[in-house]
């Protein structure tokens, strides 16, 4: 292991022991499992920009996936969630696993002052943008919320039952429909490919 | 935790979405960053739903079902991008886009 991946991983877990305690110390339980969520989201991703092999970055993922179904969950949107859960890790991600399938190992393809700058760069934009708007907005506390109502059912029937989303809900179908038939018949191999390769071999 | 703790994990989740797409040199990267922008976006959606507070707003599911939105056109825009990528690969030998520069010549 390099001194630079050393220094990363270090500083990563000393940040992500800082915020959870941070978190924990201003809003106790609820601070702490928001904590741990959003740490999964943001360390997850930063794995992913930092990683050599799209391997690893492909399965650091999982991490910016499950945080952010975890982030749904504290928001009383359990149905979220688990869509969350099934389609991006079980469907997405799976997708980028397949894609990873081409991608012939090259670790040198990370250039580390690039992904230094792009952070840097990251780190002081959100810290401004962060400043001005507290400075400006006045945000609800979570103590004067009502308790999270869980919609699972709601949404269910929320499909069907208000006019808004049923004609959402069916273009949705011939969206998803379309794209996906398009996208079998795009990877698709040609006839003449295989009788090419047929030739060669 | 307010609104504005979620808002600001999602301002940063975006940004390091558009980080992963900018510094590195691999197609299945940006498609990797537009995954996390949009997982951005979702809790921001779905956080503004929550901390709504609006008449007649807890009946309200407008912002889930935008997610909810979201995440189906994503899981379409995952597939066309594969195969698209499979496409790209199979012309160039590579998954690098500098390197699919077949109108240049």
């Amino acid at each position: 292991m390099e001194l630079s991946d050393k220094l990363f991983y270090g500083l990563l877990a000393a940040g992500s022991l800082g915020a959870l305690a941070l978190c924990t110390l201003m809003g106790g339980a609820g601070g702490a499992a928001f904590a741990l969520f959003a740490i999964l989201v943001l360390a997850g991703s930063l794995l992913c920009i930092w990683e050599r092999s799209v391997v690893r970055s492909a399965f650091c993922l999982i991490g910016t996936f499950g945080g952010t179904a975890g982030l749904f969950l504290l928001l009383g949107s359990d149905f979220l969630a688990m869509s969350q859960i099934l389609i991006y890790v079980g469907g997405i991600l799976a997708l980028i696993l397949f894609g990873v399938m081409l991608s012939p190992p090259d670790l040198t393809e990370r250039k580390l002052p690039r992904v230094l700058s792009g952070l840097v760069a990251v780190g002081a934009g959100v810290a401004f943008v962060a400043a001005k708007v507290a400075s400006t907005v006045n945000w609800v506390q979570a103590a004067e919320l009502a308790e999270p109502e869980h919609a699972t059912e709601r949404i269910g029937v929320g499909f069907l039952a208000y006019d808004q989303y049923a004609i959402a809900f069916e273009l949705a179908a011939i969206v998803l429909t379309v794209a996906l038939v398009a996208a079998v018949y795009v990877a698709r191999r040609r006839k003449i490919d295989l009788q090419d390769e047929g030739a060669q071999g | 935790m307010g609104l504005g703790a979620y808002i600001a994990v999602s301002a940063a989740l975006f940004a390091l979405g558009i980080v992963a797409i900018l510094v590195r040199r691999n197609v299945l990267y940006v498609l990797m960053g537009i995954e996390m922008i949009l997982n951005a976006a979702n809790i921001n959606f779905v956080a503004f739903n929550r901390f709504n507070h609006a008449e007649g707003s807890q009946s309200n599911l407008d912002g889930r079902m935008f997610a909810i939105f979201v995440i189906i056109l994503a899981a379409a825009e995952a597939a066309v991008a594969l195969a698209i990528v499979l496409n790209v690969f199979h012309l160039f030998n590579s998954v690098k886009p500098a390197e699919a520069d077949l109108l240049r010549e």
